[in-house]
């Protein structure tokens, strides 16, 4: 990965006096596909306007290429903004739109055109040129937004859920287009989404957000397979997360059952929460498992079938090729690998009781 | 047969606004036409709409068109940073300052005219005060330039609340685009706020210059009678002179300029701004 591009340095931001980003500190490399990845609400728009600039932070500073953006002009910043609502300009036809940026740089007539055209192939809407933005589907809409950032070729990207409008098919070619686009352009995306399998297919790296905070980034698969904590697990997919205790290194209590893991350094008899991702529990006989149970659910998912599984109080979400009936005893056995320890999170109140005690 | 049902009791809905239209706009159209185009003896004749070449009445449509037009002037320029400074307002404050633009709309018209005109008078009001600091009394009253006052003031919310209406309906992330795109907030303002306000601004527009081009109340009252508009001369011929055709005839005239007007300004608006 290159060198940091934009860095974020303890960010902090309120509206109204409820506070949005609580000391944000984030580091973008040149060149990378980061993807900001949170519930509705939690703030990521807000980073974006705050990289974008059009907004400025109550606190910290921007820092781009190593100057001080924090208070630089949106128009004399180096990157481009996909808006979420598209932010299209609805008395410019298809064609003035993408031009718009081109023009206020005194782009040649000719090169502008070539760009248009470009730019139309790229999102697949060649014709558009003469349509007017309020006869287009909020699909297309979004596309064009995407055509009118990108021929101004910014160091940056900035893509606010750009495929937020589109259906199934058309979101997958998009998402095939965006990362081909990156590569071919060369400069670096940050998106956002609160799509958990869009960032994971899309990302060099992800940043999971919530109420503000940073609760963890790294790889797609970092993120997937060892998730710092509970919330991570959840967003990021269907899990099975258990409040259990860490005996000692290498060994937890789930449930009252002692399982292998791998994971050290938690201390001994402490409160952990494990996550065991459905597709890492395997069902086995029951004399075989280290723990049985009942089957009590079973949906076909095309793939693999998903279970349920009722066992030791705690219905296992179970994915796996192989069927096992509703009713069926079957035992549970889990990879020592598989089991995935992390902090049970903070919050705040939590942290004030823990901290009195 | 169903969609007879639905024309039915739709007409049947619209039955009393079409009879309010029909008594109290179709009727005196028709009765200002009629008698526009007919002499006393009800012989048809275009003499009556003729008329408006006699030099008086000419001058006095002149004067009109010029004054409305330099009321409406000066009204947009008040009032077009006025709706910006109130679109980039927060809602919860704007609200209460846009009202306050409007307030003197529900004081009478005739009212807020009248008192301009104990305010401007010789020994009005502004004089007694300027004579009591021993500066110069200015002699505003009976002029021109009382009247263009008398109709900014007057039409000057008409102005302001379409403006301020179509500059708040744009998404702050459209301007935020544009910025982003490169463009200053100069070239932001000229290429994407001021023709995204064209709808409101020709709105503004209409609504200033039609009343001041036919109103005769303002200048009657800071004109005194040496200044008359066209509304004024309509007025006297039906108050005074008694003569309908004529004051009708004169209405003909007006009404064509102000058909001539909206044309244009729909056109305009079509275009999509005039900008
Ligand atoms: N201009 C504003 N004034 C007041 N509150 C705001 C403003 N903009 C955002 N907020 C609040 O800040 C919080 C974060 O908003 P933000 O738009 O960053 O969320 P988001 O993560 O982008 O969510 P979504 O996925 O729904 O777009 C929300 O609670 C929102 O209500
Ligand atoms: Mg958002």
């Amino acid at each position: 990965m290159g060198k940091s591009l934009i860095t974020l340095e303890h960010i902090s931001k309120s509206y109204d006096g409820q506070l949005i980003l609580d000391d944000l500190n984030l580091d973008i490399h040149e060149n990378s596909f980061v993807t900001l990845l949170g519930p509705s609400g939690c703030g990521k728009t807000t980073t974006l306007r705050i990289i974008g600039g059009f907004e400025k932070p109550d606190q910290g500073r921007v820092v781009f290429d190593g100057q001080d953006i924090t208070s630089l002009a949106p128009n004399k910043r180096q990157l481009n903004t996909v808006f979420q609502k598209y932010a299209l300009f609805t008395h410019m036809s298809i064609e003035e739109n993408i031009a718009f940026g081109l023009k206020i740089k005194n782009k040649p007539d000719s090169y502008i055109k070539d760009k248009i055209r470009y730019a139309l192939k790229l999102v697949n809407l060649e014709g558009f040129e003469k349509r007017m933005p309020d006869s287009l589907s909020g699909g297309q809409q979004q596309r064009i937004a995407i055509a009118r950032a990108i021929v101004n070729e910014p160091k940056v990207l900035l893509l606010d859920e750009p495929l937020g409008a589109l259906d199934l098919k058309m979101r997958q070619d998009m998402q095939y287009e965006l990362k081909r686009l990156k590569e071919e352009l060369g400069i670096t995306f940050i998106y956002v989404t609160h799509d958990q399998e869009e960032a994971l297919t899309m990302s060099d790296h992800i940043v999971v957000m919530n109420q503000g905070y940073i609760q963890q980034e790294g790889s797609p698969e970092t993120i997937y397979n060892e998730p710092e904590n509970a919330f991570v697990a959840d967003f990021i997919g269907d899990s099975n997360i258990i409040r259990a205790t860490m005996v000692r290194d290498e060994l937890v209590d789930i449930l009252g059952t002692k399982f292998a893991c791998v994971d050290k350094g938690f201390g001994e008899n402490k409160p952990v929460d494990v996550v065991i991702r459905p597709e890492d529990v395997e069902l086995v006989a029951p004399s075989e498992g280290t723990i049985s149970g009942v089957v009590t659910d079973l949906t076909f998912k095309g793939v693999h079938y998903e279970m349920d599984v009722e066992a030791c109080g705690y219905e296992w979400l179970v994915h796996s090729t192989r069927l096992s009936e509703v009713g069926t005893k079957v035992g549970i056995k889990v990879d020592p690998f598989n089991i995935q320890i992390m902090n049970v999170p903070v919050s705040e109140d939590e942290e004030a009781i823990s901290e009195t005690i | 047969m169903k969609l007879f049902k639905n024309a039915k009791s739709a007409f049947l809905m619209a039955s009393p606004y079409l009879a309010w239209a029909v008594i109290f706009i179709v009727v005196p159209l028709a009765m200002v036409i009629y008698y526009g185009v007919t002499d006393a003896s009800g012989a048809f004749t275009f003499d009556n709409i003729a008329r408006i070449s006699e030099s008086g009445y000419f001058k006095a449509l002149c004067r009109s068109i010029a004054l409305a037009f330099i009321s409406t002037v000066i009204c947009f320029l008040l009032a077009y940073p006025l709706g910006m400074i109130l679109a980039s307002m927060k809602l919860t404050r704007n609200t209460y300052l846009v009202t306050l633009f409007i307030l003197p709309m529900w004081m009478n018209f005739l009212l807020r005219t009248l008192t301009w005109m104990t305010l401007l008078e010789g020994k009005g009001v502004i004089n007694t005060v300027l004579e009591f600091l021993h500066l110069p009394t200015i002699n505003i009253i009976n002029t021109s330039g009382a009247i263009v006052l008398g109709m900014v003031y007057n039409f000057l919310p008409f102005m302001i609340l379409p403006i301020y209406n179509s500059l708040s309906r744009i998404d702050d992330n459209v301007i935020n685009a544009a910025r982003d795109l490169g463009a200053d907030s100069v070239q932001t303002f000229l290429r994407i706020t001021l023709p995204l306000s064209v709808p409101g601004i020709i709105s503004g527009i209409t609504m200033v210059f039609i009343p001041a081009l036919t109103t005769f109340a303002i200048s009657t009252m800071l004109g005194g009678s040496k200044i008359l508009l066209i509304g004024n001369i309509i007025e006297q011929q039906f108050t005074l002179v008694y003569d309908w055709h004529l004051g009708s005839g004169l209405s003909i005239v007006l009404m064509i300029f102000i058909l001539l007007n909206m044309i244009i300004e729909s056109i305009s608006d079509k275009e999509g701004g005039i900008f």
